[in-house]
């Protein structure tokens, strides 16, 4: 299809990139040197011009669009494109915005709002994602699919780890749970019975919540988390009081630090059971009277990445478990993680992933990316003229090329155990591990 | 030394494009057996066997070919080298026939020793094809010389050349849709290109086809002039070989006279192609479009037309006065004729104004004063986008937009004035790199006049005017093709030391590329990180 993304910051160009092989992709920017360069490194016409206008819109070929995507970094003006676009014709409107109060406003309205058919929310998506990995200590990535029925997450296995050194079939101790692949220095394998997991591998798992709880402590024993945790966010963003409301939510009480006097005072009022304090969360001396250095997991929420930072090294420093970063910064991420920030999240990578995922073919309908686009998890719904269709799985899985694993199935909102000789029926959904090299072959095959 | 350039995926894509080169090789092949001619046969199945095995093997050098920015121009300034010698291949196998096959009877046998039998020579003849440049070493442009498959693929050489043949390859290679881009723009004509669709390779596909269909039209034109007898010599022959040289603003004719050999219908029809040539193939795309108001109002397009009315006018009036010719030539006088005079001042302005380089006269019999008004015309180049060599019209505007500029900024120093081009503002890098790129065209302009002078010094010949040996490099620099007097439009560039001829191989080639892809290569920079 002919898909319009305006705005090519982060956000649009990742978006561009994951579907600029299977559809025309047309970017709008206002940025001239922006245009330029997507120009000549992507395969997409990329247009200068102001998204808001007419003119813009119709230069972009918006009469023969199927979808538009307003990605720029200005809710209000993602939202004008939306309405804009409505008015000449009638694409499928996708729209990200930072504020939940927009969102709020969308999900209550009968038909959507604004002329927006999709709304994503970055910084709640965010916040939703620190709150999963806090849940799962030992992940360094979790993405839920089939309604929350299935989880993959991705763990990197440390050298005390009980699974170090063990062969993935002594590992794979749990029913419902799937080896989708091991990530060695940068390289997705596709792991068998006899493959030997090594310290300092990424594993990622696909199975249901349970399950990959189970393996989670399995992977580190020593981090379960429970009620009794010592959760400490800093910074009262958007994405910071979001990340304490979700936590509140599952009966945790985390602490939050706000410089901001009158910003403390509001979330303290919105948050009954955060205690919410009131300091400069870089002061060493404070931390430590508040015992930063015993807290399970920091949340480093600040407005810019190098604050985050500090912090979050501050507090490793100071004795912290884990601490977990958010880098607005795409090309900061391996960074924080190499100077030992356990968990970098990116507003923007969460988001062009919520968005692509919605942009795949229709029936894939949930999408995480792992090693920067080295390999997909996919979720699909089978139809009849599906390869898997009423076959068991081993049979099936032999006409299909290397790099794909069946991690989980769902059948009417049940979890499936994916074995040989199970056999796939129409309408059930597939969790699936697939390798980048063979995505559009296995996506029409399935 | 480390190298910082995969030098190995260009050299593999590179080995892609010839192997594909077999293709268009098929046509002259085709020619031959129609004309049974047998040398002729011979000559291009051995070239398709050779840019087969030759374009395989370079492919084995990297498998798996991944184009980054710099591999881009190393990719196409060898692209352009190794065509053109591959393509000038026929030209030596044909001319070093012994034709022992003359002894047998129904065989049409061509013979007469060729001058193009010489590598150098070959090599000239097949770059001024592919550059579009027109400029020729053929001793004796005839069928008793060269077979007609020969001249033929002469002909072809310029047609693929003028697009581009790094374009037809991103048309066609689906490994070349990402860096595409790039590639086109080191290849295009012009500042910057244009997409025109989401997708490279539909761009380059919709370039191809508005050039193909434009091409057959003139072919149907001038073959309908022939059959309603309005033109006699213009066979479908001639007729498919002079479509292939006019959309390409080549300039190459089967005919040792050029377009001269033809009626005065004939030359009229192909005005209004080299005109069609000149201009920026995405406007005519927009024209299929159903946007004809894009061509209208595109700023380039007004500004190329205007110029070529504006100095046809004036040639005309030369030549009409009896002031532009030194004598008149055999045949009907041109001066005092008013339909001859704009025929034949329109017709050759605009032949090299937009670098094709067709003769509807010898243009020699021809004074000073018209002689140079068009070398300076040979100096303006087509629109961007174009088939059209030399430093094109949008260059132009830009200095003179910026010249404008200069002299309003000296009595306000303070006010700030961007470029417009078509009410767009230009950015001022872009400025600056037209700036640069026309100084630099000026400078290989005087230098290599320099070294063609001092050449013709060391090797004792030819006896070069000023006139003469400017005209031969703006003529290759250009991709115009024939110059003045000695290297007149009936005449050739045989006289020529091969150091010359060397040098202007090396213009040629650079022209095209419009030098930077080319230079840059040179610089130890871009081969360092």
């Amino acid at each position: 299809m002919r898909v319009i993304i305006v705005g090519a910051g982060e956000v649009g160009s990742s978006i561009a990139e994951s579907l600029a092989d299977n559809h025309e992709v047309v970017v709008v920017d206002q940025d001239g040197e922006r245009v330029d360069s997507l120009t000549y490194s992507l395969d997409v016409l990329a247009i200068e011009g102001d998204g808001t206008s007419l003119d813009t819109l119709r230069d972009a070929g918006i009469e023969q669009a199927d979808m538009i995507i307003a990605s720029t970094d200005d809710d209000e003006t993602n939202l004008v494109i939306c309405g804009t676009a409505k008015t000449i014709d009638d694409p499928f409107t996708i729209a990200r915005v930072k504020k939940v109060d927009y969102l709020d406003t969308w999900d209550h309205a009968e038909q959507g709002a604004f002329g927006v058919d999709f709304m994503v929310c970055t910084n709640l998506l965010t916040a939703m994602d620190i709150v999963r990995v806090i849940g799962l200590p030992a992940a360094r990535d979790v993405d839920p699919f089939a309604g929350g029925e299935v989880q993959m997450a991705e763990f990197e296995v440390r050298a005390e780890s009980p699974v170090a050194d063990q062969t993935v079939r002594q590992a794979d101790r749990f029913d419902s749970l799937t080896f989708a692949a091991i990530i060695r220095n940068g390289d997705v394998a596709i792991p068998r019975g006899e493959t030997v997991i090594q310290a300092d591998d990424k594993v990622v798992v696909i199975g249901s919540p349970e399950s990959v709880q189970q393996f989670a402590l399995e992977v580190a024993p020593d981090e379960t988390p429970s009620a009794d945790k010592e959760l400490v966010i800093i910074g009262g963003s958007e994405i910071g009081f979001h990340t304490a409301r979700l936590l509140e939510n599952r009966d945790l009480r985390p602490r939050l630090i706000e410089q901001n006097q009158e910003r403390a005072r509001e979330l303290a009022e919105d948050l009954p059971k955060t205690v919410v304090m009131a300091s400069d969360a870089t002061d060493a001396e404070f931390l430590a009277r508040e015992h930063v250095d015993e807290a399970d997991v920091v949340v480093a929420a600040l407005e810019n990445d190098e604050k985050n930072l500090l912090v979050s090294v501050l507090a490793k420093q100071l004795g912290a478990e884990r601490a977990i970063a958010i880098v607005e910064d795409a090309e900061y991420v391996s960074l924080f993680e190499a100077v030992g920030i356990d968990v970098a999240v990116n507003p923007r990578e969460v988001t062009a992933e919520e968005i692509t995922r919605f942009t795949r073919e229709e029936r894939a309908e949930n999408i995480a990316l792992i090693e920067n686009d080295r390999a997909e998890v996919l979720e699909i719904e089978i139809d009849a003229d599906s390869v898997l269709t009423d076959r068991p799985i081993r049979e099936a899985v032999s006409d299909l090329p290397n790099g794909v694993v069946i991690g989980a199935i769902t059948r009417e909102g049940a979890f499936v155990v994916p074995r040989g000789d199970t056999i796939v029926k129409e309408g059930d959904h597939v969790v699936m591990f697939v390798d980048t090299d063979v995505l559009n072959e296995v996506s029409a095959a399935i | 030394m480390k190298f910082r350039v995969d030098w190995r995926a260009s050299v593999s894509l590179v080995g892609s494009v010839v192997k594909w080169l077999s293709v268009p090789l098929l046509f002259p092949l085709l020619i031959a057996v129609y004309y049974g001619e047998l040398n002729g046969l011979r000559t291009f199945v051995t070239t398709i066997a050779i840019a087969l095995v030759v374009g395989w093997s370079l492919e084995r050098i990297d498998p798996d070919p991944d184009l980054g920015a710099r591999e881009g121009f190393l990719m196409v300034a060898l692209t352009w080298f190794v065509v053109s010698i591959v393509g000038g291949l026929p030209y030596v196998i044909a001319g070093n026939q012994i034709s022992f096959l003359g002894q047998f009877p129904f065989i049409h046998i061509v013979s007469g020793p060729s001058t193009l039998a010489d590598p150098i020579n070959a090599l000239f003849e097949s770059m001024s094809g592919f550059t579009t440049t027109g400029a020729t070493v053929m001793g004796d442009i005839s069928f008793e010389t060269h077979s007609r498959a020969l001249l033929m693929w002469r002909q072809l050489t310029q047609w693929l050349g003028g697009m581009g043949i790094v374009v037809l390859a991103v048309a066609i290679l689906p490994e070349l849709s990402v860096g595409g881009a790039q590639l086109m723009d080191a290849e295009a004509p012009g500042p910057g290109i244009q997409k025109l669709t989401p997708r490279i390779a539909e761009t380059a596909r919709a370039l191809w086809k508005a050039y193909l269909g434009i091409t057959a039209l003139e072919i149907v034109l001038l073959y309908g002039l022939y059959l309603a007898g309005l033109a006699p010599g213009m066979t479908l022959y001639n007729a498919v070989g002079h479509g292939f040289t006019t959309m390409a603003t080549g300039g190459f004719s089967p005919e040792a006279r050029s377009v001269e050999a033809f009626s005065m219908w004939a030359q009229w029809v192909i005005v209004p192609f080299m005109i069609a040539a000149g201009t920026n193939f995405a406007l005519f795309w927009h024209v299929l479009n159903g946007e004809p108001r894009k061509l209208i109002r595109d700023a380039e397009f007004r500004f190329y037309i205007g110029v070529l009315a504006v100095l046809s006018a004036v040639l005309t009036i030369l030549i009409y006065t009896h002031q532009g010719l030194v004598f008149v030539p055999g045949g009907p006088p041109v001066a005092g004729n008013i339909e001859s005079s704009i025929r034949h001042a329109t017709f050759q302005l605009v032949s090299i104004v937009t670098t094709t380089g067709y003769a509807s006269m010898d243009f020699n019999t021809w004074n000073s004063s018209a002689q140079y008004l068009l070398l300076a015309a040979m100096l303006i180049g087509g629109s961007a986008g174009s088939t059209g060599g030399a430093i094109k019209i949008v260059r132009w505007m830009v200095i003179l937009k910026s010249f404008r500029r200069e002299l309003f900024t000296t009595v306000h120093p303070e006010a700030i004035r961007p470029l417009r081009l078509g009410g767009r503002a230009l950015d001022e890098r872009a400025v600056r790199g037209i700036y640069a790129f026309s100084l630099l065209y000026l400078v290989i302009f005087l230098v290599s006049t320099l070294l063609l002078f001092l050449d013709a010094e060391r090797a004792g010949g030819p006896n070069l005017n000023s006139l003469e040996a400017l005209s031969a490099i703006a003529a290759t620099l250009g991709n115009v093709g024939p110059g003045f007097q000695l290297l007149g439009p009936m005449n050739n560039y045989l006289p020529f030391s091969d150091a010359s001829k060397l040098l202007m191989i090396m213009l040629m080639w650079i022209g095209r590329l419009e030098i930077l892809p080319v230079l840059v290569l040179l610089t130890p920079a871009y081969w360092r990180s």
